[in-house]
């Protein structure tokens, strides 16, 4: 049989009001799941190279959990089961959010650690034996350091997290996703709005990079 | 005189190494004691010992008055000591991410709770003295190494130490800049500075040095006035490893 596809631009345009609805959702989990995944990743990648084994083990169970288990599953773990537990159901957006920040959170982790521990033992040496304490020799020299060589991979993770809550959809949370199916299901144009979504997609993480780009440029000159 | 360091049999180890070796160590007010010794002797390791860089098993060390107790014990006199004992490094150890200036004014700043003013006095009157006030706005990469390790001195002394220690300065540095830190040294002093300094510069030693320590395995093997030294040592190592670094 000899295909009669063509490419109905139309229906593509057509499709983008729509479609549009979808982007606050998946920037609003994307970005509120990373932020709170930043502070998780700051507290555990801090506490995964701390001296004490006590506080050490935590951070690695919850970073080998949560690296090592499906995003998917976690999100379905969270909006269908977890109502089990804490008797009553939780938000599709709720959980959205939760799922991106426990993971990226996993992840950042070990960036924060990684940036961490490649600052030279120097440099800690030269804060300590100018009167500077621990914490003030961490925060005003070791950090600002490992902060500026974990840009690269936290945009990289920021670009995971943006893309992984396209499979929220699943819960039913409008994302931009979610919005497509939708569409199609009443205009039977898969390829049109399929490809208007990963253009959508696009449009974002480009910006993203390009940011960080930017952001990573500024700050060359004094490293 | 007032003693800046006393160290009474201090012992440290590396695992089952035997680092150091009850050292019996005095340093006066004003005095400037070079270290010598092959790499590996325990040099370093003694130096770092009295800011608390490396902890020791045993004895007694009391820098300044403060009593440093084994094993990192007494957090409060380290935090003491450390404001009286300034450090330079063989790599120097700049913060990369700070201008000179303010690698100069950081600890005024945040240990001495010194105003941004006079921080900022401080460290234009310490880079004139070390001969870079025009780089005060560049960053450290931007500089020689000679510069670097200037800049290095000038932020140790911003603190106004009573002891300045020196872990091998001139080691990483080309051959041409080694004169200009040492100059630089050479000046602090004569203005009565403390210095404990490690080196391989044997000329340094033995024209600025009031005492230079002989350290072989970890022990204090010989010791004495730079001439008596470098020109009659007693102890047959101290021969052996002063014939195998002046001949060249």
């Amino acid at each position: 049989m000899e295909s009669q596809f063509q490419f109905d631009w139309q229906a593509a345009m057509d499709s983008i009001p729509f479609l549009l609805k979808g982007i606050p959702y998946t920037l609003l989990i994307s970005f509120g799941g990373l932020a709170i995944g930043f502070v998780l990743g700051i507290i555990f990648g801090l506490l995964s190279i701390n001296k004490s084994r006590f506080l050490r083990w935590p951070a690695t169970t919850y970073i080998e959990i949560f690296r090592g288990t499906p995003i998917l599953v976690q999100v379905l773990f969270i909006f269908y089961g977890l109502p089990d537990l804490v008797g009553g159901p939780i938000e599709p957006l709720t959980a959205g959010i939760s799922a991106i920040a426990l993971n990226s959170g996993a992840y950042i982790s070990e960036v924060v650690r990684g940036g961490v521990q490649s600052i030279d033992k120097g440099q800690t040496e030269a804060g300590l034996s100018l009167g500077l304490s621990r914490s003030q020799t961490f925060w005003f020299i070791v950090w600002p350091q490992a902060f500026r060589r974990m840009i690269p991979p936290l945009g990289n993770q920021a670009i995971v997290s943006i893309k992984d809550t396209s499979l929220f959809s699943v819960i039913g949370v409008g994302e931009l996703v979610r919005q497509g199916q939708v569409y199609i299901a009443n205009t039977f144009t898969a390829f049109e709005v399929y490809f208007v979504v990963a253009l959508m997609y696009l449009a974002i993480t480009l910006s993203l990079s390009l940011i960080l780009r930017l952001l990573e440029r500024r700050g060359v000159a004094s490293v | 005189m007032t003693q800046i360091v006393e160290m009474k049999s201090l012992n440290k180890y590396f695992g089952s190494l035997h680092v150091l070796e009850s050292i019996d160590l005095t340093v006066e007010q004003g005095e400037v004691v070079v270290i010598i010794g092959a790499s590996g002797s325990g040099k370093s390791t003694l130096i770092r010992c009295i800011n608390g860089l490396e902890e020791y098993e045993s004895g007694q060390l009391s820098v300044d008055g403060s009593r440093l107790e084994p094993k990192g014990g007494n957090q409060q006199a380290l935090a003491e000591i450390r404001k009286e004992v300034g450090m330079v490094f063989q790599q120097f150890n700049l913060f990369p991410h700070l201008t000179v200036r303010k690698n100069i004014m950081l600890a005024p700043m945040k240990v001495k709770n010194n105003s941004q003013v006079i921080a900022n006095a401080t460290a234009e009157r310490l880079l004139s003295r070390v001969g870079i006030s025009d780089q005060a706005d560049k960053y450290p990469s931007q500089l020689s190494g000679g510069q670097q390790q200037r800049v290095a001195i000038a932020r140790a002394l911003a603190m106004e130490p009573r002891l300045m220690l020196f872990d091998e300065p001139t080691s990483a540095l080309d051959p041409e800049m080694i004169g200009e830190v040492l100059d630089v040294m050479r000046e602090l002093a004569k203005e009565g500075m403390t210095m404990m300094v490690v080196t391989h510069e044997m000329g340094f030693a033995r024209e600025v040095a009031d005492r230079v320590i002989y350290i072989h395995e970890g022990k204090i093997v010989e010791e004495g006035k730079p001439a008596d030294v470098f020109d009659n040592p007693r102890n047959e190592r101290t021969q052996a490893f002063l014939s195998r670094v002046l001949a060249h």
